[in-house]
């Protein structure tokens, strides 16, 4: 993967914590302002964590009609790897390009902390090139962020193996323990985590590389 | 222009005296407008008037200082092209009447006195102080505020790294809630809240102005909760003097203005904050030696209907004044529409007005249109810089002696030290998990540790393998019996969680938490505390580069202990390696490092430990600072934890400083953060458990003959303390606890005590 676009909404804060892990691994990370209709010549595409229009109404729920989701839709579904992280998940549920939708969490308060992953699928741009049952030690930060859906999806994604990341000790009262989460594809994921804040010892932790280099070595239309 | 009836000018919180001056100043009688805006700027809060004469006796210079006191913020050059910039600030009385937005607004407001400098913020802090959590007020307070700074902090995208957590029945009517914020930027970025360039304009960028926060630096933070149960009693009447937040509007300013500046759009800028528009104004104009029209129909408003004086004093939240040339205002405008940020002119540079005696003045006029009615005349300076400057009577409190004598430590205590250790353990995790502490991938040694660790990065910024370490620290205990030495001691305590990080000082802010300075004793509080943070710093040689003076703490006639909370800025020149941290290894020899006992022969003493304020001993003397010692300790510790930041190979495996709670307290800390217990050899009773004295460590090492043998090279004083082993903390007799006893209790303290229900 070459070129990288990290999209910016008004209100998004991790952009350059993305496209500092994309560059840190050999991509060349570009910030798309969320009025671009265009993202032909990206590689890959990240939504990054933040409050994208202030999270108002709910997250994600304004970024979803932003001018780029329907690019961000169309390179998806020509096969672009697609990324969301945190508030990137939260959009890409309201876009409907990933099944469910994020609630707050159980204990009704923010999140800030380490947690352990476990790896349940590869079939992914994002676990490619992960072992299933290998533990990752990724920091969450979110209000929001406990993942739901009706039983029926819940017993699709579990099947099919789009489940590709559960916490080892739930934090937030996700269903299934589900943290990330891909489409039929396996071409979009999103996951609440930050893979992007463990990249580096010196910061606690560089589990987040097996998840972003997975990323990084993903093609279009995988 | 009506004259207003006499007794105006007392409801807008000015004297009689004060009155006077300004007719002086205008040479004939101020109209209503005039008098509104001498009265917010003249405002304790605003114009320092009680303090600024002891203020002066602070170190503030120093080479590496590039902006000092009085500016938005102070700045140090960080090196490798690097400037990093500092603020402190109190929000106080707004928090004590709404928790959430009190503590939310005082978040937005110390960014945008960093922003204005031309740095991003890159990172906060929150020292907290309230009532014991028995009562359910503070408990409401407890979980407003942090949400608050959560709620905000969190969706701006500055990451909160630390601060602190204090509970004293002092504080149950008039909580404290300081917030400290540091960024960054390049060095030739700097840029003042200066206005200059005749024909330039003044933009009001951001919000529109409405009627929240109108007098809240005069009605609120410059007088005392007057009522008998303090502020609970006068909620209603003071609360629409307090600013509502908005984050997202904010974290579009943010990136505007440093869009703008990067652009070299704006010949100046100035955030709006206490006192609002009239402030930025008036500030901008006379630090600029110019003159400012401004046009008040011009300003974006909320509601229809806003008079001039609220329209000038009102402290809306998320606006900036910039100074731009009248080229730049296309270019400008197109900036602000892609932020979505709001831009109107609403004044423009004009030029001084000549005095008979050759000397100019600036003159802020307020307008009805630009070309219209003058609605008030008044020189920029004469609001800005020429309130009166106040000595206020001082004296030292009557009761000091008998309460000096009152000593605790040699206690006979009933009672056993396990339950004593384990009733001093709290870990404030429930805060702190619900900060962001790691936007920016910067955050090496996050909150909840002796200091915060920073990679010096950040978007835009030159290179650098250079980190900073920040941290906050109070005593008010300390300081309520000796408020000299215990700010001294503050300071030296600060130094000290540096050295925990491998940082070496540089700069220290404050905010001077006080009573009511016009009760005597409080004046004389605030300046022994004043002159023993200068004896401090200059023993130190560091300089203090901003601060920010809280009067008028205190409900129904009764002021909170002196809590200077200081601020320290430091730097470690090489960071490519955390530093060691608290968790030791099985079988690692413990060693304290630093003075065992004061003189050499006895504890030290226990007065205002926490350990005596649990028992309800207020009581007792604080040990005086011996500097030439303690620096040679400190000097050793940031050399040993520094060389391990740089990569170095060390037999250090663990830190800590003794701080609250005692050497008991910090090992018990390391216990739990490690999971592995400690033998410990037997100490002298009680006081030499639990007494609180700086420039004190507990190292844990793999060697301890190599440590001991540096130690000695360098004349710092070492103990050997026992060894880190099993599953217990025993110390000597009087200790003898399981890892899990002081874990669980340390992790659930502070959750169970606010998950009380009556």
């Amino acid at each position: 993967m070459n070129r990288v676009g990290v999209v910016v909404f008004p209100g998004s804060n991790c952009e350059y914590d993305a496209a500092a892990a994309m560059n840190a691994l050999g991509a060349k990370a570009e910030l798309v302002w969320h009025s671009t209709t265009d993202l032909s010549g990206f590689d890959g595409v990240i939504l990054p964590g933040g409050f994208a229009h202030g999270d108002y109404l709910r997250p994600g729920a304004l970024a979803r009609f932003s001018p780029v989701m329907e690019a961000v839709s169309r390179f998806a579904h020509t096969g672009g790897p697609v990324l969301g992280i945190c508030n990137g998940f939260q959009v890409l549920a309201e876009a409907g390009l990933l099944p469910g939708a994020l609630q707050k969490n159980i204990g009704l308060t923010f999140l800030s902390q380490p947690t352990t992953l476990v790896v349940t699928s590869n079939n992914s741009v994002l676990t490619s090139g992960a072992v299933i049952g290998q533990e990752l030690v990724i920091p969450i930060n979110h209000f929001v962020g406990s993942y739901t859906c009706d039983d029926e999806t819940l017993k699709r994604v579990l099947d099919s193996g789009q489940v590709v990341l559960r916490y080892k000790e739930n934090p937030n009262g996700s269903r299934a323990d589900i943290a990330g989460l891909a489409n039929e594809r396996g071409n979009v994921v999103g996951l609440m985590p930050h893979p992007e804040r463990a990249m580096s010892t010196l910061l606690g932790s560089a589990d987040g590389r097996v998840l972003l280099e997975s990323f990084v070595a993903a093609n279009v239309a995988a | 222009m009506s004259s207003p009836p006499q007794s105006l000018h007392r409801a807008l919180g000015l004297s009689d005296d004060e009155l006077d001056d300004i007719k002086t100043v205008l040479g004939r009688d101020p109209n209503h407008l005039e008098l509104a805006l001498f009265g917010v700027m003249w405002s304790e809060h605003c114009s320092y008037k009680s303090s600024r004469l002891h203020l002066r006796r602070l170190p503030t210079t120093a080479p590496h200082v590039l902006v000092g006191p009085g500016e938005n913020a102070g700045v140090i050059d960080a090196g490798d092209g690097i400037a990093v910039a500092i603020r402190i600030e109190s929000h106080n009385h707004p928090s004590a009447i709404e928790p959430y937005q009190g503590a939310a607004t005082g978040v937005g407001g110390i960014l945008r006195d960093v922003f204005t400098m031309g740095a991003r913020p890159l990172a906060v802090m929150d020292p907290l102080f309230f009532g014991e959590l028995t009562d359910a007020r503070q408990r409401w307070l407890v979980e407003g505020v942090v949400s608050g700074i959560s709620g905000y902090g969190n969706s701006v995208g500055v990451p909160t790294i630390g601060g602190e957590l204090t509970f004293d029945d002092c504080y149950r009517s008039n909580p404290l809630v300081n917030v400290l914020c540091v960024g960054a930027l390049p060095k030739e970025r700097l840029v003042l809240g200066v206005a200059s360039g005749v024909g330039n304009l003044a933009v009001l960028l951001g919000s529109r102005t409405g009627r929240d926060g109108i007098g809240g630096v005069s009605v609120l933070a410059s007088a005392g909760f007057s009522g008998e149960d303090g502020a609970a009693s006068i909620d209603d009447a003071k609360r629409p003097s307090v600013q509502v937040g908005d984050p997202y509007e904010e974290k579009r300013l943010i990136e505007a203005c440093l869009e703008l500046l990067d652009g070299g759009l704006v010949v100046g800028i100035q955030d709006l904050g206490g006192a609002g528009l009239v402030c930025a104004t008036s500030e901008t104009a006379a630090r600029g030696g110019v003159g400012m029209d401004v046009d008040v129909t011009a300003v974006p408003l909320r509601e229809p209907g806003l008079v001039p004086f609220e329209i000038m004093t009102s402290e809306s939240q998320e606006r900036m004044l910039a100074i731009i040339t009248p080229e730049n205002l296309d270019a400008v405008r197109a900036l602000c529409d892609k932020w979505e940020v709001r831009a109107a002119v609403v004044g423009r540079v004009v030029a001084p007005l000549s005095r008979r005696d050759g000397t100019t003045q600036g003159m802020l006029r307020i307008r009805n249109g630009f070309d219209g009615e003058v609605l008030a005349e008044v020189p920029a300076s004469a609001l800005a810089d020429e309130a009166p400057l106040y000595d206020r009577p001082r004296e030292r409190p009557s009761t000091l002696d008998q309460v000096r004598a009152d000593d605790p430590t040699f206690d006979e205590p009933v009672g056993s030290p396990n339950d004593d250790l384990l009733d001093l353990l709290v870990d404030p995790v429930w805060v702190y998990r619900q900060y962001d502490s790691q936007l920016f991938l910067n955050t090496v040694v996050g909150p909840g540790r002796d200091a915060a660790l920073l990679r010096l990065a950040g978007p835009g910024l030159p290179s650098s393998t250079r980190g900073i370490a920040l941290s906050t620290d109070s005593n008010p205990r300390w300081c309520a019996l000796d408020p000299r030495n215990g700010t001294a001691l503050t300071v030296f305590e600060g130094v000290a969680n540096l050295a925990c990080v491998g940082a070496k000082p540089k700069a220290v802010v404050n905010c001077l938490n006080f009573g009511n300075p016009e009760h005597p004793e409080v004046m004389w509080q605030l300046s022994e505390s004043i002159d023993g943070m200068a004896d401090a710093c200059v023993a130190l040689e560091i300089p203090v580069i901003g601060g920010n003076v809280s009067l008028y703490n205190e409900s129904g006639g009764s002021d909170i202990d002196p809590t200077p909370v200081i601020g320290l800025l430091g730097v470690v020149d090489e960071l490519v390696a955390p530093p060691p941290g608290w968790n030791w290894r099985e079988g690692n020899v413990l060693v304290l490092v630093g003075a065992q006992r004061a003189d050499g022969e006895r504890p030290f003493p226990l007065g205002g430990s926490r350990w005596a304020t649990k028992r309800g001993r207020r009581g007792g003397v604080v040990e005086g600072v011996d500097p030439v010692a303690l620096l040679l300790t400190l000097d050793f510790v940031v050399a040993e934890i520094g060389s391990i930041c740089a990569g170095a190979a060390s037999d250090v495996t663990a830190v800590h400083d003794v701080s609250g709670g005692g050497l008991a307290t910090a090992l018990a800390e390391m216990v739990a953060a490690t999971g592995v217990g400690a033998e410990v050899v037997e100490l002298d009773g009680h006081a030499e458990l639990f007494s609180e004295f700086p420039g004190r460590f507990v190292m844990a090492t793999s060697d301890v003959e190599a440590l001991e043998e540096r130690a000695r090279a360098a004349g710092v004083l070492t103990t050997r303390l026992g060894v880190s082993q099993g599953e217990r903390l025993r110390v000597g007799s009087m200790i003898d606890l399981s890892v899990t006893q002081i874990a669980s209790r340390r992790r659930d303290a502070l959750e169970e005590a606010l998950a009380t229900l009556n």
